[in-house]
């Protein structure tokens, strides 16, 4: 990570008399800053100095509060060193007007007091009399310009006596750095830059640590996966709530599947289905998945799979280390098929991995287009190019401890020795024909030029057909083509696997990504949905005259502008609901009923403004405005 | 749908806007002989602009729908039909898209229409009709002067198209009497229609005028509202050959947005002058309307009950979740305080929990957090800001893991809670582990509180819980519509926001009071001088210098009860903004209590 590289940087390069400024690049509006920059605080603190600050921006409007801030959580951080001994000082010193001479001298009193106390950590290098104090602006942008120059100008004068090391976050680009600092300033430092990765990696790897590996055993479907990328890349940009929504599918997962019991580790679900009540039993026999696999078997099987418990029981177990066997496998060589695809020229499969993991999981990828692309692209692919991902390929194969995975990559071995051997032989193939060629110069006669011309087309053209490197090219195409074609199969196709895969994506949908303005509006327009009543049912945009108070007023308001008159919005509802009361034939008084209708009119009325819909307004007597521009 | 109304309805028009490429195809379709049209009366009026505005309208739209499809199937949502959620239908277009600028007697209208027919009313929906159906409007006395200069001046000559029913062709005469004959005067609409293939009589060109002007302003309406599928029906065929693509182009991008000022800019108001007044209806104070209300039967209470019976399933799953770390925000329609008192009554009996009355207009950040300290805490000291107060509560729960708190809060997006600040401390509140949060909001904008900081701070999982309830609770405290009716402040508030001050502030209010009421019957009244109302606290020992007393006014005067004005003296004058009515009964009732 970012943050380690920080605390190592700051330690290669150290010009004298220069503070050092390292800037972090990162990007804006990122929820996961805060952890960004708490991590970079911990690691720091950690290994290099227990003189660690941040600031932000929105507390120091000018050059007083700056140092406040500064000096007051400096002498906190050190209060915690020091086991809060000096505590009554504490409270006294922050009245204390704060300047960079202070800063200074408390500094000095510190460091020598904590220097025999505290022994020098390993990798502080010599050159430090005493440890750094390390200021974090974590928004360097919003400071103001003042204040920061300022600041690096008058503690660049107490650099001897206060070594000071300041971290800029920047959410732009590096140059925000020069434009904020003129160049009389920017010189007193000396800039390091480092990147944070950007979130589109952390994304990768939570997928490849959690979700690309049969450690553990929950699985999301093609859809959740889908859903929760797209609110990552659409939405926020956002680690944790990437990783909220994963939890979440997790919880639901095992709030609604009852199967889910079994969804733990091999031994564990193992020893678990022995123990599986009648009703579970039952739950297993129910599932389509397992329900189409019993189909496929053998009559008798199907019998025993029906009626006996003990069988059923055994069956499941080796259906669930198949199960898991197929994970391996799978996740396996989607690596390996992702090391030949991500460098393609225009990704057909994507370049990253989890673009690859959904194209298999929404459909089988040898129907799609794209695989057929990536193929047809690998037949064209140079030897070197070839080479290099044979190698990265191996590698995937000889980490994973997998048995009879050992073919493949010795198959893989052979490939990669078959390509290099090629070398030889094509070196000598090249002998051949320039031996050929200086033995038909030697001739001149005219009749044997000829000959041996039309000869070497001959030749060229047989050996133009397929060379050694294209049959061989052509074997490894085939041969990945057969690992995908018999292991990177649907997970549907797999019995049980709904004890693993997670896949009711709209639930989740729901619940992290909801649309209450939708739903208001759907609830105002058409009643009939929310309340299954034929008397409300109607037509698309127009609602029938019994629908809720609220919903009456809310289409009557529409038919207005930007005021709304009261008297002709209460009398269209009186209209509309007087209508609608007549059909029930109620026996009321006309002036009661009129009051009711009224009273029933406020409330709609004011539950619309509790809504946010209209607002009164003085603009005219008796009249409301509307809030909600359109809604036509 | 169009001949069963048709028949219905004789003033029936039927307004359609057709881009170029319709009009040519209509051509064409004509050449061929569709003598079905031919019957139709048509109308053309040929101006500068031309189609500009709804063939803008065909185009943007479309390609607002591309983009909902895309993004829409970018978020898998094609796929699966959300079953609680009204989103699935929907794209987000049709929901909140741009206004039109409406009728005046539009809602009267409609009202009509869903009186007289139950189940076949006119479709209000424009936009997600595909047949405009739109009533010529009678120039009644609604219909005023103010109206047609406004579309004098705002209605640039729109070229537009127009079919007439051949019904509608039997009562023209009868609307177009009651077409103010000063209008025509005002068109300013060119003649070139009638050098095109209009199909009216030369001699009906004196009347078409007037409907033209009608139609105007009809099709106006219809212009602005994005009608998608106006391209595939071809209903009428103005052609228009000189239309200047170039100026199209370059007014795109304007449009949208003129059309928002436009509406917007002009200080004349389309609607009737007609106040409460007039109506001569009875004004309604908070008990009397309670009682009328009481007295309607609720429909749909099977329907309601099987809802809530849904929702009351969730409970526990609820529970799960809140004690996973997720917080709980409910939205939809309808009061949900039932919802949450029933949650609170079944599932927390045995818990602390808090519950936050968000719609209360006393309630304010500082107080959750006092009943916090002081209620859950047992603490009785007091804090310098409500930061301090904050960390000291986070502090405490951070030590101690085995205290526990539910918070539940009804409208999180109230008045008094909506501020950046209010959010950014519940939502502190709500990250702690061992508090749990769940929530209803219910204004339409309620999510734009949350930027993405505060949103992974409140860490939520929404719950569309549509109850349909009325909001009773809720708007009780509310002051506007219904105060406006009855004349003053309702004496609930009076007396709840009286209820949460010191004794003293009570006195001062209570001086304040008798003051006015025994001047109730001098005209002239203006109000309390502050040096009279000074003097008079003084003696009553109710505060000890004018600054305390200051002090006391501003909470006053924050919680609006009352009103300084300076006199011609330059004096200020206090004022109970409130009738007198009211500030009886609120003595009687204090009296009662103390």
């Amino acid at each position: 990570m970012a943050t380690s590289s920080v605390s190592k940087g700051c330690f290669v390069f150290k010009p004298n008399f220069k503070k050092r400024k390292i800037s972090v690049p990162i990007g804006v509006n990122v929820t996961d800053h805060d952890l960004t920059f708490r991590s970079l605080t911990e690691v720091l603190q950690n290994n290099v100095t227990p003189y660690v600050v941040s600031l932000q921006a929105k507390d120091c409007p000018d050059m007083k509060h700056f140092l406040q801030k500064l000096a007051s959580q400096l002498m906190d951080c050190n209060v915690d060193v020091q086991s809060k001994e000096k505590e009554g000082v504490q409270v006294t010193q922050k009245k204390i007007h704060y300047s960079m001479d202070s800063l200074s001298t408390w500094y000095m009193n510190v460091t020598q007091k904590t220097d025999p106390k505290i022994p020098r950590k390993k990798r502080t290098p010599s050159q430090w009399q005493s440890p750094p104090v390390v200021l974090i602006l974590k928004d360097m942008e919003s400071f103001t310009t003042k204040v920061l120059q300022d600041f690096i100008i008058i503690s660049s004068q107490h650099l001897h006596e206060f070594p000071l090391i300041l971290i800029f976050g920047i959410a732009t680009s590096p140059i925000v750095v020069h434009r904020l600092l003129p160049h009389a300033v920017s010189s007193l430092l000396c800039i390091e830059l480092f990147q944070s990765l950007s979130c589109k990696e952390h994304l990768t790897t939570v997928l490849d640590k959690l979700l690309l590996t049969t450690q553990f055993p929950f699985k999301l479907s093609e859809k959740v996966l889908q859903v929760l990328t797209n609110i990552f890349l659409y939405h926020d940009f956002s680690i944790q709530n990437f990783i909220k929504g994963l939890q979440l599918s997790l919880l639901e997962h095992f709030y609604s599947q009852p199967l889910s019991v079994l969804c733990c580790n091999l031994p564990e679900a193992k020893r678990r289905i022995n123990f599986l009540s009648d009703n579970q039993c039952e739950n297993i026999r129910r599932l389509p998945s397992f329900r189409r696999y019993v189909e496929k078997q053998a009559s008798e099987k199907q019998v025993a799979l029906l009626t006996n418990e003990r069988f059923l029981k055994e069956e499941t177990q080796s259906l669930l280390e198949n199960l898991h066997v197929y994970h391996t496998n799978y996740f396996l060589v989607l690596r390996c098929l992702h090391q030949f695809t991500s460098s393609l020229p225009k990704y057909p499969l994507g370049r990253q991995i989890r673009e690859l993991y959904c194209t298999c999981l929404e459909k089988n990828i040898l129907d799609s287009e794209e695989y057929a692309s990536a193929l047809q692209l690998l037949r064209m692919l140079a030897k070197d190019e070839l080479m290099a991902m044979l190698q990265k390929c191996f590698k995937v194969f000889k980490s994973s401890s997998e048995k009879h995975f050992g073919n493949t990559a010795k198959r893989i071995e052979e490939f990669l020795a078959q390509f290099q051997s090629l070398d030889a032989e094509a070196k000598e193939e090249e002998e051949d024909t320039s031996e050929s060629q200086s033995k038909g110069l030697q001739k001149t006669d005219l009749y044997h030029l000829q000959k041996s011309l039309l000869e070497m087309k001959e030749l060229r053209r047989t050996s133009k057909r397929q060379t050694k490197f294209e049959v061989l090219r052509e074997q490894l195409v085939s041969f990945i083509d057969s690992l995908v074609r018999e292991y990177l199969l649907l997970p549907e196709t797999q019995p049980l696997h709904e004890v693993l895969y997670f896949s009711a994506a709209h639930t989740l949908r729901q619940h992290l990504n909801a649309a209450p303005r939708i739903a208001l509006h759907t609830a105002l327009n058409n009643p009939y949905y929310y309340l299954k009543n034929e008397a409300l049912r109607s037509e698309e945009g127009c609602i029938p005259n019994v629908a809720p108070d609220i919903c009456i007023a809310y289409k009557l308001h529409l038919e207005c502008s930007r005021l709304i008159n009261l008297v002709d919005w209460s009398e269209a509802f009186a209209t509309v609901v007087t209508a609608a009361e007549k059909m029930d034939a109620n026996s009321v008084t006309s002036e009661e009923r009129n009051e009711i209708i009224h009273a029933r009119f406020i409330r709609a009325v004011s539950e619309l403004e509790l809504l946010g819909f209209i607002k009164p307004t003085k603009q005219k007597t008796d009249h409301v405005a509307r809030l909600t521009w359109g809604g036509c | 749908m169009m001949s069963k109304l048709e028949s219905k309805e004789d003033k029936m028009l039927e307004v359609q806007f057709v881009g170029d490429d319709d009009v040519l195809n209509h051509i064409l379709d004509r050449e061929g002989g569709a003598k079905i049209k031919k019957e139709r009366a048509q109308l053309l009026v040929n101006t500068k602009k031309i189609i500009k505005k709804p063939e803008y309208d065909l185009e943007e739209d479309d390609q607002e729908v591309l983009k909902d499809q895309n993004y829409v199937e970018v978020l898998g949502r094609h796929v699966q039909e959300s079953l609680k959620n009204g989103s699935a239908t929907d794209g987000g277009n049709k929901v909140y898209s741009f206004q039109n600028r409406k009728h005046p007697e539009k809602m009267a209208k409609l009202a009509s229409e869903l009186a007289k027919t139950p189940r076949k009313s006119v479709s209000s929906n424009l936009k997600s009709d595909p047949e405009i159906t739109i009533d010529i409007p009678q120039c009644s006395k609604g219909h005023s002067a103010s109206d047609k200069v406004q579309l004098k001046t705002t209605l640039t000559p729109v070229n537009f198209s127009y079919m007439e029913r051949p019904t509608a062709n039997n009562d023209k005469s009868e609307f177009l009497s009651t077409a103010p004959r000063g209008l025509r005067k005002r068109l300013i609409v060119p003649r070139s229609h009638s050098d095109s293939e209009s199909e009216y009589s030369a001699s009906n060109s004196e009347d078409d005028e007037g409907v033209a002007q009608e139609y105007e302003e009809d099709t106006n309406e219809v212009i602005l509202s994005e009608q998608i599928q106006a391209q595939n029906r071809v209903l009428s065929a103005p052609v228009c050959k000189e239309t200047p693509s170039k100026k199209m182009k370059r007014d795109k991008t304007s449009d949208l947005v003129e059309e928002y000022f436009e509406a917007h800019s002009s200080s004349k108001v389309l609607t009737s002058d007609r106040t409460l007044q007039k109506l001569k209806r009875a004004k309604l104070d908070q008990q009397t309307l309670h009682n009328l209300l009481s007295k309607v039967s609720p429909s749909f209470s099977a329907e309601l009950k099987q809802l809530n019976q849904q929702y009351e399933q969730l409970f526990h799953k609820w529970m799960l979740q809140l004690h996973l770390g997720f917080n709980i925000v409910l939205y939809g329609l309808g009061s949900k305080r039932d919802l949450l008192e029933r949650f609170r009554t079944t599932v927390l009996q045995d818990c602390i929990h808090v519950v936050i009355n968000g719609f209360f207009p006393g309630i304010s950040v500082k107080s959750i957090l006092n009943s916090i300290t002081e209620e859950v805490l047992n603490h009785m000291g007091t804090f310098r800001s409500v930061v301090d107060q904050l960390d000291w509560i986070i502090n405490k729960f951070k030590e101690e893991s085995s205290l526990e708190l539910f918070l539940l809060i009804h409208n999180l997006d109230s008045q008094m809670l909506r501020g950046d600040k209010s959010q950014q401390i519940i939502g502190q509140l709500s990250s702690l582990r061992n508090i749990y949060l769940i929530a209803s909001i219910d204004h339409l904008n309620a999510p734009l509180m949350w930027d993405h900081a505060k949103q992974s701070l409140y860490n939520w999982l929404w719950y569309e819980t549509t109850t349909y309830s009325h909001y009773t609770e809720e708007t009780s405290y509310e002051n506007s519509l219904l105060v406006k009716q009855s004349g003053s402040l309702p004496l609930s508030s009076l007396t709840h926001v009286l209820r949460s001050l010191t004794p003293n502030a009570r006195g001062i209010f209570r001086l304040l009071i008798k003051y006015q009421l025994d001047n109730q019957d001098n005209p002239s009244y203006i109000g309390l001088s502050f040096q009279d109302f000074y003097q008079q606290c003084r003696e009553a020992f109710l505060v000890n210098s004018d600054l305390t007393l200051r002090a006391q006014l501003t909470e006053f005067r924050d919680h609006k009860l009352i009103r300084t004005k300076k006199g011609t003296d330059g004096v200020e004058y206090l004022l109970i903004p409130v009738d007198n009515g009211t500030l009886t009964d609120f003595l009687e009732k204090e009296e009662e209590e103390f």
